[in-house]
């Protein structure tokens, strides 16, 4: 059915088919819709919505919930993302399932709260203190919302990982005809099927599709966000340590074919890549179809882990890669980090609130 | 039925006070000789037996800090979360689960500063949840710095020439917040500090303990008071009881801890409140 | 074909609503391509408000308008800033009551008079407006900007659209007629 649908009611929409059914958020420009549908519609289906003192207290809730077995969610903007940084390393670091949207908003501070960017591109990826690997989507449209946001809860349910999707404001507020499928897949977590005393909850090949334990199961588990062994009780040896990091490392980059998510224009004669994610990608390829060069193209929509080895092998040969992106230039590190010396790298940026234009890129590929 | 006469000298734990522990090489626990956090620690433990709340029901949550340590010893299902978020954890829990028994415990530093916000708002709620503040005067873990409940005029490492801050009142705040119980006693009574966990738990609603307790080693050698039995007599000789201080004036109590219950009323407790809209809701539809 | 609609005034006219059952009616009812932006500032009332419609017949990826082809102001600033960007040969509409203009080029409606003096609201300028546009432009048929109020507006309010809806029309069918002969 055609409806017209804008990039935040499709992503609660799709929470709620998704099967999030607790969601603790605060109100922030220009994420709030997502918020407002849900404090409507999570009654209804016998959900939890609860507005908290602030970001810091929603990433916590939803923790706290998720770890109590109930797919939870929350959304936020910039200043509300920076806030939650603290809860989305120790999602991270007790292995806990929560989705974490950020409709990006033009920064540093307060910045432009009714204007889009991209600028949190790389605070997705090092936001956090310590070190370890985490998963971000970005939709460059309503219809991806929809669908990024049910794999943004799929990927966080079934590797028991906090996911980040990256929407922005121009996507969020924007409306366009969408037509969402009658029935969705939802993975349900699974339950351990040993007994409490067999049970551990960080076991070595608790990976993809692992079933574990949420609270009042009668596991008697225990989460702390300190460097823990496999029973989650602190410890500070070096082999535990080391264990417990590439543990979580292992969860992202053992399952890489998964993760990734990209579309790709490629062209054998081009001589120019454009790579591009979320709705600057809607400009690139736009300039693509206006310049009479063959161009090839990808566009990232799974952005971290971010897809290195396709844009390695798509920039091979290249005279040079075209990088266009709402801040200063985030991705384009990304992208030279990937490419060889021998290719150039033409970053172009914009970082004013306003949408990058076709126009914008298309000077860049003369 | 009084488990603790069944303590030999022999073992230091009592088999009931054990059969709640996850006795495997978490110990010897981090706390130092002297600690009042393990008197708090059986108090609880007693409270749950004698109550026959079971563990599979139970949830203890905790932020970062001495006190926040308890829950990794404790055989059920238990929570250490970030410093001063464990009442925003433990909100996110109760309304996934309300049909457990969540019990969050923490420091005056946690609790009351970087946890105040979150103190104050799940009070407001009345989320259901019994909170036990363990109030020592200082950030004991790392290494005595003032807190927020540091008295006037006292040391701490980051207060070299004594206090110039007034001390935040725990019970004060939770009364105004909303909380349906609010309660102080110290480790020097052990009887009142046990039977009034035994209240809270039986209470709905948002439940304040805050239980003044010795520091000996970091507290008590920062203000010449090093030996845990001079702390705790010290601690005595500065309570005094809600009806007693009742006759008092503003100048006596200057330099007192009032103990007793503050609040003790009927609420409906967050997620009853809850349930209730859902019903509303899916009534109307 | 790619048409770009920007409606412009103060925040509080109801303009993002007018450009949301713009699209509805172009892209749900009339089976086109539509995107629907809008830009605002933190006011609830007052500010500057715009709210953009693209309609095309195939995809549309840039969202925004480049220069619009249609532009409508409710108000002095809006007429002002965006008049100039309009594309050579397209149209310009502003409300004769808030916005003056020495342009000849640029079409004066009563959008707020008749919404006060003919529906004694003027709250609902903004869907006589579109009901102006229906009738002298042909982006949208009355038909399907009906369906999209229907579904778009409060229950409550949705006779009171209507009857805008038709004062619109009629309006702007009378000003092509004026125009025409």
């Amino acid at each position: 059915m055609r409806r017209l649908v804008s990039g935040n009611e499709a992503c609660a929409e799709a929470a709620l088919r998704a099967g999030i059914r607790f969601f603790g958020g605060y109100p922030i420009t220009p994420s709030t819709e997502i918020a407002e549908l849900m404090a409507e519609e999570l009654p209804r289906v016998g959900g939890v919505f609860i507005q908290m003192e602030d970001e810091i207290a929603s990433i916590m809730a939803i923790i706290g919930a998720s770890a109590a077995g109930v797919p939870s969610m929350t959304a936020t903007s910039g200043p509300g993302f920076s806030l939650m940084q603290e809860g989305i390393g120790y999602a991270a670091m007790t292995e806990v399932a929560v989705v974490v949207v950020n409709v990006m908003r033009g920064g540093p501070a307060t910045g432009l709260p009714t204007k889009g960017s991209q600028a949190d591109f790389q605070q997705a990826r090092w936001g956090t203190h310590g070190d370890h690997p985490v998963v971000a989507l970005t939709p460059r449209g309503v219809q991806e919302c929809f669908t990024l946001t049910l794999r943004a809860v799929e990927i966080s349910q079934r590797l028991r990982v906090p996911v980040i999707l990256l929407m922005d404001e121009f996507i969020g507020h924007m409306r366009e005809i969408v037509s969402f499928p009658e029935k969705v897949e939802v993975y349900h977590r699974q339950k351990p099927r040993v007994a409490p005393s067999e049970y551990i909850h960080y076991a070595p090949d608790n990976n993809y599709n692992a079933p574990y334990a949420s609270f009042g199961e009668g596991y008697a588990i225990h989460f702390s966000g300190l460097n823990h062994r496999s029973d989650g009780f602190p410890i500070n040896d070096a082999p535990t340590i080391r264990w417990n990091n590439e543990r979580l490392r292992a969860k992202i980059e053992d399952n890489l074919a998964y993760l990734e998510d990209n579309y790709v224009d490629d062209d054998p004669d081009a001589d120019t890549l454009i790579v591009a994610f979320g709705s600057a990608a809607r400009s690139a390829y736009e300039a693509k179809l206006l310049t009479d060069k063959p161009i090839a193209y990808i566009r990232a929509l799974t952005v971290w882990p971010f897809p290195d080895a396709t844009v390695r092998r798509l920039a091979k040969g290249r005279k040079r890669v075209v990088v266009p992106e709402m801040n200063e230039g985030q991705l384009a590190r990304e992208v030279e980090r990937c490419i060889g010396t021998d290719t150039e790298l033409v970053s172009v940026t914009r970082n004013d609130g306003s949408m990058l234009t076709p126009k914008e890129v298309l000077e860049a590929l003369r | 039925m009084t488990p603790a006469k069944a303590s030999s000298r022999k073992t230091s734990f009592s088999p009931m006070i054990h059969s709640y522990l996850r006795m495997d090489e978490r110990f010897p626990h981090v706390w130092c000789p002297g600690c009042g956090i393990g008197i708090v620690f059986g108090a609880l433990i007693h409270a749950v037996h004698e109550l026959k709340i079971p563990k599979k029901k139970l949830l203890l949550a905790s932020g970062i800090g001495c006190t926040s340590r308890m829950p990794g010893y404790l055989d059920a299902d238990t929570f250490h979360v970030l410093h001063g978020r464990a009442l925003a954890a433990a909100t996110g829990v109760k309304l996934a689960r309300p049909d457990m028994e969540v019990v969050v415990v923490g420091g005056d530093g946690d609790m009351l500063a970087i946890g105040g916000n979150h103190f104050i708002h799940t009070a407001r709620r009345n989320i259901g949840m019994t909170c036990i503040v363990l109030n020592n005067y200082n950030y004991a873990m790392t290494g005595g710095q003032q807190s927020p409940t540091t008295p006037r005029d006292m040391f701490a490492t980051t207060a070299p020439y004594g206090a110039i801050d007034d001390p935040v009142d725990a019970c004060l705040l939770a009364s105004g917040a909303g909380a349906a119980f609010v309660a102080r006693t110290t480790t020097y009574n052990f009887v009142q500090l046990k039977r009034l966990i035994k209240t809270a738990l039986s209470r709905k609603g948002f439940r304040l303990l805050e239980v003044v307790a010795q520091c000996p080693t970091i507290f008590g050698r920062l203000n010449r008071i090093p030996t845990p039995k001079d702390l705790v007599t010290w601690i005595k000789a500065h309570t005094v009881t809600l009806e007693a201080a009742k006759k008092m004036d503003a100048k006596e109590l200057e330099d007192k801890v009032v103990t007793g219950v503050f609040v003790d009323r009927e609420v409906e407790e967050y997620s009853e409140r809850y349930a209730r809209l859902v019903k509303k809701v899916r009534n109307a539809h | 074909m790619r048409t770009e609609v920007r409606l412009s005034g103060r925040g509080g006219q109801g303009l993002i609503l007018a450009g949301i059952v713009l699209a509805e009616a172009c892209g749900v009812y009339e089976e086109k391509e539509v995107v629907q932006t809008q830009s605002y500032g933190p006011e609830a009332r007052g500010g500057a408000s715009r709210s953009e419609v693209v309609i095309s017949d195939q995809q549309i990826r840039y969202p925004r308008a480049y220069d619009p082809d249609i532009l409508v102001a409710l108000s002095q600033p809006a007429f002002d800033r965006f008049a100039p960007q309009v594309k050579k040969k397209g149209l310009i509409f502003a409300d004769s009551f808030y916005v003056h203009t020495d342009r000849k080029d640029v079409i004066l409606m009563p959008f707020s008079e008749t919404a006060r003096e003919e529906l004694g609201r003027e709250v609902v300028t903004n869907v006589l407006m579109l009901g102006v546009l229906s009738a002298a432009t042909g982006i949208v048929k009355l038909d399907s900007l009906k369906k999209a109020i229907k579904h778009r507006v409060r229950r409550a309010f949705v006779e009171l659209n209507l009857q805008a809806l038709d004062v619109g029309f009629k309006l702007g069918q009378e000003e092509w007629r004026k125009r025409s002969s």
